[in-house]
């Protein structure tokens, strides 16, 4: 068995510690110099249900979860048959000895039991019940023989606040439930773990990731209303308002997260908002706004599974559409797609920038499962040094100083984009109005003022282009299959051209992390040079299917979708492609 | 110094001739310059209806906005520069029906802008629907039986959801509409000034005859406006006598703006974007090794 290359589930209730086990556990591999992807797996609901975490772990960088599990830690019954079929034979499952659980399929599946006696290690060595979790953490350290103080170094970390006491019952806990599957286990489990020399890296996610790109591009305020999975940005965003002079909002509702946003925007602060599917519903009529008043604003929409309330912690891909043509009118957007924790990241930088410089609502598509999922980052690809603010054409008071000729809020110009005064200045006092105005923000119904400001908005879009990436390629020259794939299937889709490549198929991906204004030239050159080519998207339409043979003409062989609410993986990926069907996955 | 003709704009006014909207417009326009403010230090947010075209017919910075919609932007404008003096102005349908949702929570906020309410009981720029301020029976092409709901008391939900500065004030008498908006701007915290406005085209009840008959000025009485439960009292008072004047005022609770840590440093837009020694941006990453 390869070394270093593990998958570890861990289940049960919500309550019982799972993402904070999880989060304890991959943090112990990290530092160890091992690279993690995370895959958190909730319910809508605070107590009770079925929660999982998975932990990948490779000597390599990883961008994706994948479905064979090696080790399972349960914290309950229902953790401890959920994932039989999805453990590979000679795998093995933790659970307490006190669970009564069912292992009489097991043997036949070649998965092995390891059921420890958590619960009395916890009361008679830790003195509680609640360190069962921490027993459970030892004991799967054990199981792989990794170093124990790994794993006791992050328990020492994350109790210190309750004091040396709890901090040394919890790893005296852990050590004997690591010293039970030494004994016990580890001579028959295969999959083993050892740190290995390696640059310092940070477990993040997707949202953290924007968060630091949005700081270091002087975001300076965000108002948001809780929802599920954009609400830990303005949580990210308010734990560290102080110490970078943010100033941040709940508000009443997502309608007055957005304006408080256009309002601070326009009175001349980088600000944004963020939320899902149902808070972008409500945020639309301002959206609209902001383009006519061409406000620049950020809006981070991290989609869920729709239609309604849909699937509220789970992931999907299908506000593409919405995103490009919310509220009602023309007007000209930016629309980015990130496909990666990293680019996440990157796209906290450029958003405010492109904003601003557009000045026009920028939205940044991501989804529950790119917010939530953490991966092992080297400190190094989040460069702060090359962060460049660009306000674009604003007028800062120093500019307004030397403006002679009278300011016009909305003045004509060949790029669109007319320059913006910061209200607050005697040359610059202008009334910005959403009813069609002209050049000094006055309202007019006149049909050639009309005209022109309306071309002058629209040719933002055509401007904007030159900032717009190409899609990107991974993969072979002359491919026999091609992925095409947006937003977060990024990292399943290059494991699958890898896959493919291994087992002799060309195969490629052609990935949009820059959706709109569409670069249909870039794309057309692209696509032309590929034999088959397979869209995968985690909907039902096929949006970005479809918007490819809009834009270009160009028509998809064939889709695979997948709406359950479950990230596609490489696995199902590469399966589907085999059947050599269209398939819903 | 400033003075009253600073405030003036070529814009010509829309509105019907005898409308209420101008003595609203006049007492904005003096009171601003009563308080010796200057164009550029005002921002006037406005949502939509006839009186939210108010920026557009005077010299100031302004943000007309959506329907229902001027208060989170005013509230946004005024987080990011608190330097700016900050008027909203809105009708009743706008502020109190289909914004209502953020007129309840600005008041609890308390932040430093004066709201104006143009209340003119009815739809006008839509032509003559009901309003949540139209009082049971009014009769409207929405309600040709006469509307079956309670009117809505602006006043008293400004007084239970903690409003600072809670004023009616009567466009028949800009006067004392603008001594009362400026003790409104003066006012440090959320200040509501609800305008009674007759529409002289959709409105053939509440006219300027019917205020002229009813309205009483609150500082001509031994009303003392600090007083919770009278403040109470007065904001439910109607039908023969109309109390206008200051109904409610607590000073000294702090706004908004003044308990957001950050803005201790000034005003947001005059910080520094970025300029923070490096190390401070790579802790937010040493947290997550």
């Amino acid at each position: 068995m390869p070394k270093n290359n593990i998958n570890i589930k861990i289940g049960g209730e919500a309550g019982q510690g799972v993402e904070s086990g999880g989060a304890g556990l991959a943090k112990a591999l990290s530092r160890g110099g091992l690279q993690i992807y995370g895959l958190s797996d909730y319910m809508s609901r605070i107590r009770g249900g079925y929660n999982f975490f998975q932990i990948r772990v490779s000597e390599g960088p990883v961008y994706v979860h994948t479905d064979p599990v090696n080790l399972v830690i349960a914290f309950n019954e229902e953790a401890a048959q959920a994932h039989l079929s999805e453990i590979v034979p000679g795998g093995g499952i933790i659970y307490d000895k006190g669970l009564k659980v069912d292992t009489s399929s097991w043997a036949g599946r070649q998965v092995q039991a390891f059921p420890m006696p958590l619960k009395e290690i916890a009361k008679q060595i830790g003195g509680s019940d609640i360190m069962l979790n921490t027993a459970a953490l030892g004991g799967a350290v054990g199981v792989t023989d990794y170093e124990f103080e790994r794993i006791a170094d992050v328990i020492t970390q994350n109790f210190k606040r309750k004091g040396p006491q709890v901090v040394e019952s919890n790893v005296k806990v852990a050590e004997a439930a690591y010293n039970f599957a030494q004994q016990n286990y580890a001579p028959d489990f295969d999959w083993k773990l050892s740190p290995i020399p390696g640059p310092p890296r940070m477990l993040v996610n997707g949202n953290q990731a924007f968060c630091m790109g949005a700081i270091a591009s002087g975001c300076r305020f965000i108002a948001g209303y809780p929802m599920t999975p954009a609400t830990t940005i303005l949580e990210y965003m308010t734990a560290k308002a102080n110490k970078f002079g943010i100033v941040t909002k709940q508000t009443e509702d997502e309608t007055a997260a957005i304006l408080m946003a256009i309002g601070a925007s326009h009175a001349g602060v980088r600000a944004m908002t963020a939320t899902s599917g149902g808070g972008f519903c409500l945020m639309v009529e301002a959206l609209g706004l902001a383009g006519c008043t061409e406000t620049p604003i950020v809006v981070v929409l991290a989609q869920r599974g729709g239609p309604s309330t849909g699937l509220p912690t789970r992931t999907e891909q299908s506000d593409l559409q919405f995103a490009i043509h919310a509220s009602h009118g023309e007007w000209p957007r930016i629309i980015l797609t990130p496909g990666s924790i990293d680019q996440c990241f990157e796209a906290g930088l450029r958003a405010f920038n492109l904003a601003e410089k557009y000045q026009t609502p920028v939205i940044v598509l991501t989804d529950l499962y790119l917010t939530t999922s953490i991966r092992s980052v080297e400190l190094d690809a989040f460069d702060f040094s090359k962060v460049k603010v660009d306000r674009g054409e604003t007028l800062f008071p120093e500019d307004m100083d030397k403006l002679s000729n009278g300011y016009y809020r909305y003045q004509l110009s060949e790029n669109g984009v007319s320059p913006r005064a910061i209200p607050g200045h005697e040359k610059g006092v202008y009334v910005a109005v959403g009813d069609e105005h002209n050049i000094d923000g006055s309202i007019t119904e006149d049909a050639e003022v009309r005209n022109a400001q309306m071309q002058k908005r629209m040719q933002k879009l055509e401007t904007a282009r030159r900032d717009i990436r190409p899609p990107e390629y991974y993969g072979a020259k002359n491919p026999e299959v091609t992925f095409i794939g947006w937003g977060s299937t990024r990292g399943a889709l290059m494991e699958s051209v890898d896959r493919l490549k291994a087992s002799g198929t060309r195969a490629s991906m052609i990935h949009f992390a820059d959706i709109w204004p569409f670069p249909e030239e870039a794309t057309l050159k692209l696509l032309e040079q590929c034999r088959e080519t397979i869209a995968v998207e985690q909907n039902y339409t096929g949006q970005l299917a479809n918007l490819i043979r809009e834009q270009t003409g160009f028509k998809v062989d064939r889709r695979i979708n997948k709406y359950d609410g479950r990230q596609i993986s490489p696995d199902e990926v590469v399966a589907a492609v085999r059947k050599g069907v269209a398939a819903n996955v | 110094m400033s003075e009253l003709k600073l405030f003036n704009s070529v814009e010509k006014p829309t509105w019907c001739p005898a409308c209420g909207d101008y003595g609203i417009l006049v007492a904005v326009k003096q009171a601003l310059a009563g308080l010796d403010l200057l164009p550029h230090q005002v921002m006037i947010v406005s949502g939509i209806g006839c009186g939210s075209k108010l920026p557009h017919y005077m010299h100031s910075n302004g943000y007309n906005s959506l329907h229902g919609r001027s208060l989170p932007i005013a509230q946004g404008i005024k987080l990011a520069n608190h330097d700016l003096t900050v008027i909203d102005v809105t009708g009743d349908g706008d502020g109190y029906g289909i914004g209502a949702g953020h007129f309840t929570h600005v008041i609890r906020r308390n932040p430093d802008i004066t709201h104006v309410v143009q209340n003119n009981f009815v739809y006008g720029l839509t032509k003559g629907q009901a309003s949540p301020t139209s009082h049971k029976g009014f009769v409207t092409t929405t309600s040709p039986e006469g509307t079956i709901e309670a009117a809505m008391n602006p006043l008293a939900i400004a007084l239970a959801n903690g409003g600072t500065f809670v004023a009616r004030t009567f466009a028949g008498d800009p006067k004392h509409m603008a001594k009362i908006l400026m003790e409104a701007i003066k006012h440090k915290g959320y200040a509501l000034v609800d305008a009674l406005q007759p529409c002289v085209i959709y409105n053939k009840i509440n006219t300027y005859d019917y205020y002229r008959e009813r309205v009483y000025k609150l500082e001509e009485t031994d009303y003392n406006a600090t007083d919770r439960v009278a403040a109470w009292h007065k904001a439910i008072e109607w039908d023969d006598r109309i109390p206008i004047g200051i109904i409610y005022q607590e000073t000294g609770r702090p706004t908004y703006e003044e308990q957001v840590k950050v803005l201790k440093a000034g005003p947001l837009v005059k910080q520094p974007l970025d300029g923070r020694p490096s190390e401070v941006y790579e802790s937010l990453k040493a947290e997550l090794v």
